[in-house]
């Protein structure tokens, strides 16, 4: 079975870069988040996590 | 402060005081979705109590088709996924948006659209369902018209949602708004793709992909309405009501953030792990096991990140029932999110697949996750939609414990259930043969945890009562405030982000539109790469070539077989173990599926696998057991079918049926659709012949007889190989 379908993917022209393409992908991606998210500011990360619990409406001051 | 209550609400930007703006958040929205979601949560558990109830009591589908198992069951899946948990999300949705962005929905219009649209779906589903209107693809089992109707409210959400954020004041988009914008866009696409079928009639069509495709393409839709119909929105409903009903920021935003890209761009390859051992291209299968291994980190980050938002206010946990639910439906998804990845492993997966245990797995998530959480956001709304106190704590408190018993009664049976039967099929004597190699044998010994699981049921839905009882008596207390006055500044126009700011802030926290775009690409690359391949490279599945099409008459025994859920109950898959092939025969193939429009591997087995069913017994046997299933098999839990006897098989659609299957690539004769009634009355009658002759008496055209003729072809054709060979 796999080898049927091994020799098929190879059909595709450059199938072999594909796996490579993805991975890079994924990583330079993931590692860009991570800097992003290290690097941000503290201050400001508070200010929007607390953008929920901004009282702006009547009904949270209701109860 | 007091309420407001409007009866005609002013204009959007009604007043300017100071800089600020004054609206009104629409709160009659949200009310009718609330309404909505309580009343599916009822109707939707009841009819999974009643399925269950079927289990041990068969005679519960009350001798009618519309009742029966196979038929109720999609019922039950479609209705506490889209009626129950859809209205929840957009319950919670249409509250915390328009709060999140400070801003009144885009458009009223749309709202009550998108609200009446989607009950009407609702309706359509709830009537033709038990009427035997399917597709025959789990969770995507409405008929095509149903399916564009579908397609066209969610856009209409999408717009309202989109139009709202656009007008928002508050420039930055909290990750709740990320979660619905993903949720959105990937929705749309999963249904669009999925949902390719030719049309033959008003109410009936064909998968435009068959076999091992239609497998892969439902099954990545099938895992990712689980990822984003299930799960997505119900993270961005947290990461805003676990905040507001605990009164502290998220524990890390930042976290969040990783875990949003993180889930949506790992999630969507993870669907080949409900295809493990299946005649899908290894690859696939590979692909799928390593994604959902990933899929722990994103999911327990967000899990984690849920629960210690509640770090130094657990003495409130103790007393609040809200957050009491939020505890558990987020723990419950910890656990599911856990226990998901180790199934995708293959020898995980091997014990589990098939059996029960599955069962119990989605329903920790089910009612753990879905279900507790949107208990805690019906018990946080009710109360501040009236402008009241919850009527009674103590009761919220009584539904939490009944229903977490409930929880606890349904899946750990449920779990002892597909262990101890799966450990039966699998069981060989020292001699080389099946211990139990009466499939039977393995169904009645579980009976008990069937009926256990059905008390478990019934415990959850009482405790729904209790709170609908809960629910009503506040709002009767208080006085309903369709609209809540707020005040917000304006955003400035043409505003630029300084350039010292990041760029993942610049490009997509300020922008909702680039977001949009950006998440359709996460997950159209997971998308593309598991799913194109299969497409384009026609010669991936191989090819066999004694698989022939169907006769007329088989084709149409097919269409019953889906009509009656059979794939509920019974695969068409037997995998490469030596305890399938003893019990079964030969493995399923890929080859073996091609003309297969829609494939009908099914994912659980009440009843036998039937791939191999095909010749096994004779005609006499199937109509005496379809009549009256305990005469053939003792103690059998498969309900009779006496309609099948009734009701004459469908002459008339036939010739477009064949057409269809042509324009689909099936390799029918040319002009065989003009022969192809008077083809399928020669071979009923060549079987209710042979019915006779084994002394019962069948007129030819009665759907029993097509139904025949469709059960002994099933994966006989792979056996010609055989055939052929010996000739030679």
């Amino acid at each position: 079975m796999l080898k049927f379908v091994k020799h098929h993917m190879e059909t595709i022209v450059g199938i072999e870069i594909f796996p490579l393409i993805s991975l890079i992908i994924f990583f330079v991606f993931f590692v860009g988040l991570f800097i992003y998210v290290l690097r941000s500011n503290r201050k400001q990360i508070d200010e929007i996590s607390r953008i929920p619990l901004n009282i702006n409406d009547e009904s949270d001051e209701l109860l | 402060m007091s309420t407001t209550t409007l009866a005609n609400p002013p204009e959007e930007k009604g007043t300017v005081n100071n800089g600020l703006d004054t609206f009104y958040y629409d709160n009659s929205i949200v009310r009718l979705f609330l309404i909505a979601t309580t009343v599916f949560g009822v109707v939707g558990m009841s009819v999974g109590l009643l399925a269950a109830c079927q289990f041990f009591w068969p005679e519960l589908n009350f001798g009618i088709q519309y009742t029966t198992f196979g038929r109720i069951r999609p019922l039950h899946t479609n209705a506490v996924i889209f009626a129950f948990v859809g209205n929840g999300i957009f319950m919670g949705v249409y509250y915390s948006l328009q709060r999140l962005c400070k801003a009144r929905m885009f458009s009223d219009l749309l709202s009550r659209i998108h609200f009446w649209g989607w009950q009407l779906i609702i309706l359509a589903a709830a009537i033709t369902l038990p009427l035997g209107y399917t597709s025959g693809k789990e969770y995507a089992e409405l008929e095509w018209p149903i399916d564009i109707a579908i397609a066209i409210i969610w856009v209409v959400f999408g717009i309202n949602m989109f139009g709202t954020i656009l007008k928002r004041r508050e420039r930055h988009l909290y990750v709740a708004i990320w979660f619905f914008i993903a949720t959105f866009v990937t929705v749309a696409m999963l249904h669009i793709v999925n949902s390719f079928e030719l049309p033959i009639s008003f109410m009936k069509s064909y998968s435009w992909y068959a076999g091992v495709q239609d497998a892969l393409v439902q099954w990545w839709y099938g895992h990712n309405a689980v990822a984003f119909f299930l799960t997505t929105p119900y993270l961005g409903l947290m990461y805003y009501f676990i905040p507001k009903a605990a009164n502290r920021p998220v524990y890390s935003y930042r976290l969040s953030i990783i875990h949003f890209w993180a889930l949506i761009f790992i999630y969507i390859w993870a669907g080949p792990h409900h295809l493990l051992y299946n005649s899908l291209p290894n690859w696939a299968q590979s692909l799928g096991t390593v994604f959902s291994i990933m899929l722990i980190a994103p999911s327990w980050g967000g899990m984690l990140n849920g629960l210690l938002t509640l770090r130094g206010a657990w003495d409130r946990v103790r007393e609040d029932p809200i957050l009491k639910f939020m505890v558990v439906a987020v723990t419950c998804y910890g656990m599911a999110t856990f226990e998901g990845p180790m199934l995708s492993l293959k020898n995980f997966n091997a014990i589990a697949h098939f059996t029960d245990w599955i069962v119990a797995h989605v329903h920790v998530g089910g009612l753990g996750w879905n279900g507790f959480m949107t208990f805690a956001m019906l018990y946080y709304l009710i109360p501040k939609l009236y402008g009241t106190e919850l009527f009674s704590k103590k009761l919220a408190n009584v539904h939490f414990w009944i229903g977490t018993m409930g929880i606890i009664f349904y899946t750990l049976p449920m779990y002892w259930a597909g262990f101890v039967q799966s450990l039966m099929w699998k069981q060989f004597a020292p001699e080389g043969t099946l211990v139990y190699s009466n499939f039977l044998e393995t169904v009645t010994q579980i009976m008990p945890m069937y009926m256990l699981r059905a008390f478990g049921g019934a415990l959850y839905l009482t405790g729904v009562f209790v709170m609908v009882y809960n629910l009503i008596k506040t709002a009767q207390a208080g006085t309903f405030i369709s609209e809540t006055k707020a005040e917000a500044a304006p955003l400035t126009k043409n505003y630029r982000p300084a350039k010292s700011e990041h760029w993942h802030r610049r490009i997509f926290e300020w922008r909702p539109v680039t977001l949009l775009v950006w998440s359709l690409v996460a997950v159209a690359i997971g998308g593309i790469i598991e799913i194109v391949p299969t497409f384009l490279v026609q010669s991936n599945v191989p090819t066999i070539t004694s698989v022939k099409p169907y006769t007329a008459l088989e084709l149409n025994g097919r269409d019953i077989y889906v009509r009656e859920g059979c794939y509920t109950c019974h695969s068409q898959m037997v995998r490469p173990f030596r305890s399938e092939t003893e019990r079964y025969g030969e493995y399923a193939k890929a080859g073996e599926f091609v003309y297969d429009h829609p494939f009908q591997w099914g994912s659980k087995r009440t009843g036998p696998d039937l791939l191999r069913v095909g010749g096994k017994y004779p005609n006499s046997w199937h109509y005496y057991h379809m009549l009256d299933p305990v005469s053939m098999s003792p103690g059998s839990i498969m309900p009779p079918y006496p309609w099948l006897f009734e009701q004459t098989w469908e002459k008339e659609l036939l010739p477009k049926k064949i057409s269809a299957m042509q324009t689909l690539g099936v390799p029918y004769a040319e002009g065989f659709q003009d022969e192809a009634v008077a083809d399928a009355e020669l071979q009923a009658q060549y079987i209710s012949d042979d019915l006779a002759a084994q002394g019962v008496r069948v007129v030819p055209d009665k759907e029993i007889v097509a139904l025949i003729a469709y059960l002994q072809r099933v994966g006989t054709d792979i056996k010609k190989i055989d055939e052929t060979k010996n000739d030679q």
